[in-house]
């Protein structure tokens, strides 16, 4: 009998607040594991530090919660030895965009087949309430930046396309069957599949249940970069859908076959 | 046995490593033994660099500080590393006369050989092959088996530029040598040829040797993140992890490197990363993590001289106390060293067989001395340590961090149905679910301590060369073994038995069987290559019984045997 989303669930209660977005993304996860009917004990999440980090946990699968900032080398190194597994990476916006910034740029180059589903709030939840690198610019409570953070908020779909990620989509919490959609998608994708979810913090910026009003259908689904950048950059941020769909080669391109070649130790002898 | 040592130096790029290499494999071919050790600048050209060998009709394994010969290609920059090339009242000096020594270094036996004359007569313009055929000569080698192994090297080239070279190899034999040249190389056999029977032969560095081991045992994933001296190590996996069917990633920083290894190692597959002091710094909080989700990774760390960038191209022996405390929290870990060039091979195999088999981090200290110098050492056997990926088939209800009598849980990997976890690096009850509560934590430390300390890690922890009782002992790890044992044979000579004792256990340190081993010893000196006397702190700290002395000394000078005599013959040597 096939399993349905809520066999997916692990049972044990999520730390998050009440009204947090990042119940509609685990929601939206279990649903897109039971339509794609993955076998639980084959799938892997992995995170690092942050609210949406701890959702390994939630899920009925492996998992691991590593380090802050480091749940894409890990994942890659997961799925590099182990490519009999479906791997998703999950976290917030601080741990992939500010402390993970390189592993994001370098996860999307090097194009190894996971999944990565960013849950971004625009703050810091689990420290009480920073700014985050997607944060406005003129986002005044921020509790590092009484000022605003006086800098560009981080671009995560245009930084994915220009990093050379071929599967790129935007999914938003209120709505998770979308989302769901969109991560069955991605994990049907033969690559490096970057999701952005708008994913509301009701706690630190209860403003954002106004995204709810904002978030707008994307039209098509851009298969060159060309098109992405233009759909991209024209979009306010909050356009979802598939942003950019086009798969390329994935890392690693072969899988060696032990005992090949020279023995290595062949070479050392005088 | 007979050695002679000698010196290439030049400017980098002007071929001097080359040159020594080549010589090395030439005379270890036709059944000699040597090693050499590489001293360079960090600068590709137009930095230093020179090779140091030591050539025997038996194995050797040092490098000693006075030289019987040094060719100078060129002068430029000697000044710089002349500590490590010290020239004596006796050594011969062969220079092109293009230029002069820089001021400071007046050799009192300087011999001009118009190399760059040589070479131009052969339409050549490699010097440094008519120095390779003048020594190739002098040592009783044939030119034929000198050109085979130039053009093997060479092999990249085009015909023309091989031709080239091969010409002045060829000019550089064909020379009448100089009288002092000829009576100085004729000073060492000619070797003889290998007898059947005696184990086979092989030129190798310890990076190499670590990287076979770590292969051998079972390693099918490595994450790589360049530093010196650890990028040929890494370089040597990238070529040869094929032939076992496994992957090396080029990672985009040592952050990523050692979270791809915990990752590889969550799934099952034995994982590894090389790098030195800088890298491993940043690596120490994911180190962390390997201890507490209990996963296993193994990270060498060939160290150079520090601190920051410190002296990237040297070695030094500076990183136990970053080996040993580098970790926030109380994070119980394996430490390991490397004793010899050869020994680089067993010990990165059993730190693969103890990361899998106690599911844990191990890290193996080896140095530059260790990793880039290439020896004539016996073939290590296949027969090392293996991994041991345990998987769990135990009773329900699965507990993953389970508070087992040996500390060690059972290990599920990702695709076995019923086990399911999340590893984690929050503190967890033994469910594996996070829990900041004081019986847990407790629980969890308790039993990561006790599944290293309880281990039965049999009699690999150290080597003892000599008898301790009523003798004073030398304690040392890496690459100040081999100068430990020659002073210890020098010291016999004399007539004055010591013993050494190089430790490739550090941690947890076996302190019951060093109490028991060291309590007849007369005197206790802990020779170590850094400034702070890591070691000799370390030991201190923990037999606190035993009255240990120290002599440390930083680099980049290697510790020479006679330091140690000396240091033994004072009254007091701390």
């Amino acid at each position: 009998m096939p399993l349905k989303a809520r066999d997916y669930k692990s049972g044990i209660k999520p730390i998050w607040c009440p009204g947090c977005g990042h119940y509609s993304v685990l929601n939206a996860i279990t649903k897109a594991m039971a339509a794609r009917e993955v076998a639980s004990h084959n799938t892997a999440i992995v995170s690092g530090i942050g609210c949406s980090s701890r959702l390994p946990a939630y899920v009925s699968s492996y998992g691991f919660h590593g380090v802050h900032g480091r749940a894409l080398p890990l994942a890659a190194g997961l799925k590099v030895a182990r490519p009999d597994l479906e791997v998703v990476a999950v976290g917030g916006d601080g741990d992939g965009f500010s402390i993970g910034g390189n592993h994001f740029l370098h996860a999307c180059r090097r194009n190894v087949n996971i999944v990565y589903i960013a849950m971004d709030n625009e703050v810091y939840g689990m420290t009480k309430g920073q700014a985050s690198p997607t944060s406005p610019e003129s986002w005044l409570d921020g509790k590092l930046t009484p000022h605003g953070t006086e800098m560009r908020a981080f671009q995560p779909c245009a930084i994915a396309l220009a990093s050379g990620a071929g599967f790129i989509a935007r999914g938003y919490s209120g709505d998770p069957n979308g989302l769901a959609q969109l991560i069955f998608e991605a994990m049907a994708f033969p690559g490096f599949a970057f999701i952005h979810v708008l994913s509301q913090c009701v706690t630190f910026v209860p403003e954002q249940t106004a995204w709810k009003q904002r978030v707008h259908p994307v039209e098509g689904t851009p298969a060159t970069a060309a098109e992405a950048a233009a759909l991209i950059h024209a979009d306010d941020g909050f356009g979802k859908g598939i942003l950019y769909r086009n798969p390329r080669p994935v890392w690693p391109r072969m899988h060696p076959q032990a005992g090949g070649g020279e023995d290595p130790r062949a070479g050392f002898a005088l | 046995m007979t050695t002679l040592t000698l010196a290439i130096s030049g400017s980098g790029g002007a071929g001097a490593i080359s040159t020594g290499e080549l010589l090395l494999r030439l005379f270890a071919e036709v059944g000699g033994y040597g090693m050499l050790k590489k001293t360079f600048s960090p600068q590709i050209r137009g930095g230093e660099s020179a090779a140091i060998l030591r050539l025997g009709d038996a194995p050797v394994s040092t490098i000693p500080a006075t030289i019987d010969l040094l060719v100078a290609l060129d002068w430029q920059n000697f000044a710089r590393f002349a500590d490590e090339v010290p020239i004596s009242a006796s050594t011969l000096v062969l220079h092109t006369g293009t230029d002069v020594p820089p001021p400071g270094v007046t050799p009192d036996n300087l011999l001009t050989v118009d190399a760059p004359g040589i070479a131009a007569a052969a339409d050549s313009g490699w010097l440094n092959m008519v120095f390779f055929g003048m020594l190739a000569s002098g040592l009783g080698c044939t030119c034929a088996a000198a050109e085979t192994l130039l053009r093997a090297r060479l092999e990249k080239h085009d015909d023309a530029v091989l031709d080239a070279a091969c010409r002045a190899l060829q000019a550089g034999f064909a020379q009448a040598l100089p009288d002092p040249l000829r009576e100085l190389l004729a000073t060492l056999p000619v070797p003889a040829a290998t007898a059947p029977g005696q184990p086979q032969r092989w030129l190798a560095s310890g990076n190499q040797m670590a990287a076979l081991g770590a292969l051998e045992a079972g390693v099918r994933f490595v994450a790589a993140y360049p530093i010196t001296p650890a990028s040929d190590l890494l370089e040597w996996l990238a070529h040869h992890i094929d032939h076992y069917g496994g992957h090396l990633v080029q990672a985009e920083d040592e952050l990523a490197a050692i979270n791809m290894v915990i990752g590889a190692g969550f799934g099952g597959v034995p994982a590894m990363t090389a790098t030195s002091g800088p890298g491993m710094a940043l690596m120490s909080e994911a180190m962390g993590l390997a201890v507490a989700s209990e996963t296993a990774a193994v990270v060498v760390d060939v160290m150079r001289g520090g601190p920051s960038t410190g002296i990237p191209t040297k070695s030094e022996q500076s990183d136990l106390n970053l080996a040993l405390y580098g970790m926030h929290g109380d994070a119980p870990h394996i430490v390991l060293a490397a004793q010899s060039i050869a020994d680089c091979h067993f010990t990165a195999a059993w730190a693969v067989h103890l990361a899998t088999r106690l599911q844990t981090l191990v890290i193996v200290l080896s140095d530059q001395s260790l990793g880039q110098s290439i020896q004539v050492i016996d073939a290590p056997g296949s027969d090392c340590p293996r991994a041991a990926v345990n998987s769990s088939q135990e009773a329900e209800p699965y507990l993953r961090y389970r508070d087992t009598d040996s500390g060690v849980s059972p290990l599920a990997l990702p695709g076995e149905p019923g086990h399911m976890y999340t590893a984690d690096g929050l503190e967890h009850g033994e469910n594996a679910i996070p829990s900041p509560r004081a019986r847990d934590h407790r629980m969890q430390l308790d039993k990561r301590w006790r599944k290293l300390a309880d281990w039965d890690f049999g009699g690999h922890w150290a080597e003892l060369v000599g008898q301790v009782d009523q003798r004073p002992v030398i304690l040392c790890m890496g690459s100040v073994t081999a100068t430990a044992l020659e002073a210890q044979a020098a010291m016999a000579a004399a007539g004055r038995e010591v013993a050494v004792l190089s430790l490739r256990l550090l941690a947890p340190l076996p302190t019951k069987q060093l109490a028991t081993l060291l309590a007849s010893g007369t005197r206790l000196l802990v020779v170590e290559h850094n400034h702070g006397a890591q070691l000799w702190h370390y030991l201190r700290s923990l037999l606190p019984q035993l009255a240990f002395e120290s002599l440390a000394l930083p680099g980049p000078a290697a510790i020479q045997p006679r330091d140690i005599y000396t240091a033994l013959e004072a009254a007091n040597a701390t």
